[in-house]
């Protein structure tokens, strides 16, 4: 793959690369025997290993491929196998701790094993891992082919992806080591924070370079979706993030925001990475790969507009509602809540626009486990849509807050719309990248779903029934005006839910792994399919538009 | 300027609204424009003229 790289863009990875190694050894200079001494290793090494790869294929020949009539797809086909090992290690931490929940033996008495510090390399696993790479990976896929224009760079992709990577290796073992800033899916610390900036305003510029460069005059749907997630992204981890470190040799920070503001910044990041991570980038999915699996157009070109500047503009003002009851103000409360309503109107328009665009294609989401994976999707985004408005209501929310009912309504959207979507998505992209006709497996394709689709439903009713129960026994008084049931009691009722929803999780993280072998094999195994003479982008001198 | 509490809540119920307004009318317009109905046809076709089709059993 390096290969494919002219010699001076080498010289510039391995410049990079030996930049960031250097920044490793400062770090690791400055931090000692601290967490941050321990990252800057990480770092030095992580940086070695890349110029190491360089240094490799230094002085291969020249590429000789033609660059203006092909796609740049290596750094996709790597961002697929490291989004698919990011799955199955966030998937597999995600059953660690739900059976540590059912059986907290499982935690073995160590440190770095208990619940507090395995949960968020679940979430960062799941979310940043998992669906970062996913998101990377179809959009560097999407914008060249709804473009009809090569990447604007060789090396840049890789320092998106690999330094995205780089980002999550140092999330998920500074969580294991006992640092956490205690920001809800913002745990990294400082040094890890302004490394991600670095990395993402470098993808917002590859991408927006890269639509600059477009043959095809009108920017399609799924790019504004990408670029809304690229570019509030970039806004929101800057803002929740600003902090101060104790010191520049500590790993230790402490946020610039005080008291209610503090909890008000972190929950307009906490819904908005809800709203532009895991929804808008995964739309710009479903507004590309389902149209191109079903072969039929979307259904309404004009409702995807309207749906996207309906969830961009009010998914922003919705994350108040994760603070009903609190020391904020009572209208930003309302406002929250208004707004969180008012979103399942661009929301359901976009899933009925997905299930209307299949209408006349049913006996393919029928026989195509692929296409079924992205109706599911689409099924489910409207439903947990759907109970997230409800639940964003005030005396719902009573009800439903810090309950397991929120964990279950995080899953229904987490495996049934935002896994299910991304492997739908890879099902479709795998064979056309590698070049092969179809999937190793279509059978094993078909079992991925029927276990995910077992695992979600067992996963989110489970915690429908703990969460409903642990809300109704919370609030449940005696004649005398005391509660009726301790926490423990509350907790004992939750034992069987707990470990139903441990075998839910367990059959979704089975299905990762069918899916993994079943992506391995396509990638080693299957035939090559006949040339894809379309499948290029349009040549300069071409005249662009029909 | 006094930069209160007060202040943003009356800047949020007065011109909060009418920019939501606002915004909302210029998306339609932009949607529904008679002249953008081919530019979309376009844009909605144009995904599938490849040769990526997906395999039919």
């Amino acid at each position: 793959m390096l290969a494919n790289l002219t010699s001076s863009e080498r010289q510039n990875a391995l410049v990079l690369a030996v930049a960031v190694a250097l920044a490793g050894a400062v770090m690791a200079i400055a931090g000692r025997a601290d967490v941050l001494g321990i990252h800057g290793l990480i770092v030095a090494l992580f940086g070695g290993v890349v110029a190491w790869l360089v240094m490799a294929s230094f002085y291969a020949p020249e590429p000789a491929e033609d660059r203006a009539a092909s796609y740049y797809d290596d750094p996709i086909k790597v961002g697929i196998v490291l989004a698919m090992a990011w799955a199955v290690f966030g998937m597999f931490m995600g059953v660690w701790v739900a059976a540590q929940l059912a059986w907290p033996n499982l935690a073995f008495d160590a440190a770095w094993s208990t619940f507090g510090r395995l949960r968020p390399t679940h979430t960062t696993g799941v979310i940043f891992g998992f669906g970062g790479n996913a998101l990377i990976a179809t959009s560097f896929h999407v914008v060249q082919r709804t473009s009809r224009a090569r990447l604007a760079g060789q090396v840049s992709p890789w320092f998106v992806l690999l330094g995205f990577n780089l980002f999550c290796v140092l999330a998920v073992s500074g969580y294991l080591l006992g640092v956490t800033q205690s920001k809800e899916y913002a745990e990294a610390e400082w040094y890890a924070d302004i490394w991600l900036v670095i990395v993402w305003v470098t993808y917002f510029i590859l991408y927006v370079a890269t639509i600059a460069r477009r043959k095809e005059p009108h920017i399609y749907v799924a790019n504004w979706y990408f670029m809304a997630f690229i570019l509030v992204v970039a806004i929101l981890h800057i803002v929740n993030n600003l902090a101060l470190p104790v010191s520049w040799g500590l790993a230790k920070s402490y946020t610039i925001w005080p008291g209610v503001q503090d909890a008000m910044v972190q929950w307009w990041y906490g819904h908005n990475a809800v709203a532009f991570f895991l929804t808008a980038g995964f739309l710009g999915m479903l507004y590309y790969y389902l149209p191109v699996r079903a072969q039929r157009p979307i259904f309404s070109y004009r409702l995807s507009i309207l749906s996207f500047w309906g969830i961009t503009f009010f998914y922003m003002w919705a994350g108040s509602h994760h603070l009903h009851y609190t020391a904020l103000p009572h209208w930003v409360q309302t406002l929250g809540m208004t707004f969180s309503v008012m979103l399942l109107v661009p929301s359901w328009a976009s899933a009925g626009n997905a299930l209307l665009t299949l209408n006349g294609a049913w006996h393919r989401v029928r026989d195509d486990a692929t296409l079924r994976f992205m109706m599911a999707a689409a099924v489910f985004y409207g439903l947990s849509t759907f109970e997230g408005s409800f639940m964003a209501i005030r005396p719902v929310n009573s009800l439903s807050h810090y309950t397991d009912w929120t964990v279950g309504h995080v899953h229904a959207g987490a495996l049934g719309w935002v896994a299910l979507i991304t492997f739908g998505s890879l099902y479709t992209l795998v064979p056309s990248l590698w070049k092969r006709e179809r999937m190793y497996s279509a059978a094993l394709v078909e079992l991925h779903f029927w276990l995910a689709i077992a695992g979600t439903v067992i996963y989110v009713f489970a915690m429908w029934n703990s969460g409903i129960i642990q809300g109704l026994m919370w609030r449940t008084y005696t004649e005398e005006g005391a509660l009726a049931y301790s926490f423990v009691d509350s907790l004992v009722a939750m034992y069987p839910y707990y470990i139903a929803r441990a075998f839910g999780g367990l059959l979704f993280l089975l299905g990762a792994l069918v899916g993994c072998y079943n992506i391995w094999m396509t990638v080693r195994a299957a035939p090559a399919a006949a040339t894809r003479g379309a499948d290029a982008p349009v040549v300069p001198a071409a005249v662009p538009g029909e | 300027m006094d930069f209160s509490h007060d202040t943003l809540v009356a800047i949020s119920k007065s011109w909060g609204l009418f920019y939501m307004m606002a915004f909302f009318l210029g998306v339609c317009a932009y949607a529904f424009w008679p002249r953008n109905r081919t530019r979309f046809d376009r844009a909605k076709h144009s995904i599938l003229d490849r040769d990526d089709t997906p395999w039919q059993r």
